[in-house]
Formats: C-alpha cells, structure tokens, sequence
C-alpha cells in the first residue's frame, strides 16, 4: 500500500505523465547527442585516448538508461544496489585479470635472470617473439642491465 | 487467509484504492500479502537476472580487453573491416527502441492500453530493423572470410599468417551474436507483452510483464552502447 502507491502517485500519476513523457525525450535526445559526440570524437586520433573517451561516453549514456528510462533514480535502492553490485563483481573479475596480465611476464622462466622485463606488459607472452619480430626487438633492447643478479625481478616485486 | 489479511498490512495510508491493490486483483498471488511486495518480489528478481547479464556480457568485454592487447595490430586492422555507418545505425534504432519501450511501460501503467500496445509494436519495429542492419553486416563478414577461428579465411591481411584476425572476429560475432540472440529473445517478449495488452490484461494495478520487459529490453540496448564504440569506432 504504502510505496507502490507513492511510486505510482508521486512519479506515475497524473502529474507524472506529462512529467514522465517529457523526461524519456529528454533522455533520449541526449542520448542521441552523445552518440553523435562519440561518433565524432572516433574521427579525431587521440591515440590511446580515444578508447578512454568511447568508454567514458559510453558510460554517461549507460548511466542516463539506467536512471531514467530504468527509473532507478525514483525506484527503491534496493533495485540500484543491485545493478552496482553486478558493476562491482565485473570490476573485480577486471581488476585479478589485469594484475595477471601485467605481472605474468616477470614469472616466465625465460624472463627470470633479466632484470627489465623484456616485453611491455600485455603484449605478446615470452613464447611469440619469435613470431613478432618487433617485440623482440624491444626486448633485446631493454635486455642488457645483467648487474642486479638472478633475485632482481622478485626484488622488483617487492 | 481471507479479507482480513487485506487490513494486516495497514501502513495508515489513506483508504482510496486501496482495494485495486488488495488481494481482490485477480492478479495477486496468494503467498504475496499485498500487491506492492509482489511487485517489488518480481522485480528484484529481475534485477538480479540482469546483474548475471552484465556479467555475462562483462566477461567477453574483458577478454576482448585481454586480446585486444596481445594483438595489437592485428586488432586495429580488424576494426576498419567493421562498417561505422552501420554500427551508428543500429545504435540509434536501438536508443528509438528503448524510448519507446519506456513510452509503452508508461502508457500501461497510466491505463492507456491502446497507446501501450502501439508503442510496443514500434519497439519490436525497432527491434526487427536492427536485425536486418545486422544480418547485411554478417553477410558481407561471411561474404569477405572475416569469420572467427578456423573458419577465417580472408586474404590481404598486413600481418599474414597471425591468428590475431581470427580471434577478433571470434569476440565479434560471439559478442554481437550473444547480443543479437537477446535481441531475438527480446522479440518474443515483447510479442508476448503485446497479445497481453491487446487481451485486456494489465492495468495501472498490474503492470509487472510490461515493466519487467522494459527492464531487459533496456539493458539489451545498455549493452550494445559499449558494444558500438568499442567495436565500431576504433581506428
């Protein structure tokens, strides 16, 4: 009786229609801009950036569905602890993933006895120089500085 | 557990249809006390189904993330073999879609059922044009061999022989066909939605189907937002 009745006085109601219906244009025109502003942005090269400025856009439309036209800016938080709670696994799956991927070239046994990691972190793993010749180039770069001994990745480590 | 159960619940709200949402509603279940916690039961459920979709979908994202970078170049090459305009395309039939999915939800709670089950034949519209989009996409993908794993077999590749391309367009058609698949899935529902409003069904004291299927509707389209730049936009 109680909040269904509020939700659907106070948002839903007779106010709320024309209040409702001029909110989901709203939310849909800016929805539209930013897709423009992405498409936009995607012509311009800002190098890496450009992947930052796709996901923070990106991010701005998801938030804007996810408030209005999924009405958790008006609906109980038991609904918007929820879907943060889904974001909140995803960025932890994310966050074990990356510490993988930017740590496990220190641990390959090839790797062991240098002291610079040879490879960029995320790019190929020890096994691919062969097949691509520029990261082993990179890597026969950052090679000689034998002075630290075997125990300096792990000291890097730590 | 008769009319008196009715009175159990009394929050001293005021009196005034408190009887549309009492267990006269033909659509109150009787292990519900009121119509409000069947409500809001329904749609916790379905909130948590869509946390497990932003997971599922979240996993593919990381390890495109993962592959993205062990394949660099081949990756970026990839990308320009995607068609922008179509991407944009489907991105703005599918933003028109989810508003008037809202529209609809909005016009079955306000009891404009007529106005609901238009707005509801408009999304499925939508949501038939994205796939015909789609389905030109494909077939110039197959068309070229861009396909995934071993069945890729396109030539004039910059890096020949790197397993890079082949693993691209297995994130692609995996993700944009996992999507696709809910947007079939998306179809049926809302036809199914769409008989139910046409019968009469729902009202503004029982509208759960209809704004459950806006929810699964929205973020069907909440993830083809970061499917679009990511995969479409990349030079």
């Amino acid at each position: 009786m109680s909040t269904h009745t509020e939700i659907t006085h106070s948002h839903d109601g007779e106010a709320g229609v024309a209040h409702g219906s001029a909110i989901y244009v709203k939310t849909l025109l800016a929805l539209l801009f930013l897709t423009g502003i992405t498409i936009g942005a995607s012509y311009i090269d800002l190098g890496s950036g450009n992947v930052v400025v796709a996901l923070i856009i990106a991010t701005i439309k998801a938030s804007l569905v996810v408030l209005f036209f999924m009405h958790l800016r008006w609906d109980k938080p038991v609904y918007g602890i929820v879907a943060m709670a889904g974001f909140l696994f995803l960025g932890i799956f994310l966050m074990f993933d990356l510490m993988d991927q930017e740590t496990r070239n220190y641990y390959l046994p090839q790797n062991l006895h240098r002291t610079e990691v040879p490879l960029t972190p995320g790019t190929a793993p020890a096994a691919m120089t062969e097949i691509l010749p520029d990261t082993s180039a990179t890597g026969a770069a950052a090679a000689p500085a034998p002075a630290a001994g075997e125990k300096a990745p792990e000291g890097d480590k730590k | 557990m008769s009319t008196t159960s009715v009175d159990l619940p009394s929050h001293g709200g005021h009196g005034d249809g408190h009887g549309a949402h009492g267990l006269d509603n033909p659509h109150h279940q009787h292990h519900f006390t009121t119509m409000e916690q069947q409500f809001d039961t329904a749609k916790l459920g379905m909130w948590l189904f869509l946390a497990t979709e932003i997971l599922l979908f979240g996993g593919l994202f990381v390890g495109f993330g993962l592959m993205q970078q062990r394949y660099p170049r081949e990756f970026v090459e990839a990308h320009t073999h995607l068609v922008r305009w179509q991407g944009s395309l489907n991105t703005i039939i599918l933003l028109i879609s989810s508003f008037t999915m809202v529209m609809g939800v909005q016009a079955a709670k306000t009891n404009k059922q007529a106005r609901s089950a238009l707005y509801l034949v408009l999304t499925i519209l939508c949501a038939c044009a994205f796939l015909v989009v789609k389905y030109f996409e494909y077939a110039h993908k197959f068309e070229e061999g861009w396909l995934p794993g071993k069945f890729y077999h396109a030539t004039g590749d910059s890096i020949p022989g790197s397993h890079g391309y082949a693993t691209f367009f297995a994130f692609y058609f995996m993700m944009t066909g996992l999507h696709g698949i809910h947007i079939l899935a998306g179809i049926g529902l809302l036809s199914w939605i769409l008989m139910r409003t046409r019968k009469g069904e729902f009202s503004h004291t029982y509208y759960t189907p209809v704004d459950l299927v806006g929810l699964y509707w929205h973020i069907v389209d909440l993830i083809w937002i970061y499917l679009f730049p990511l995969y479409y936009l990349i030079q």
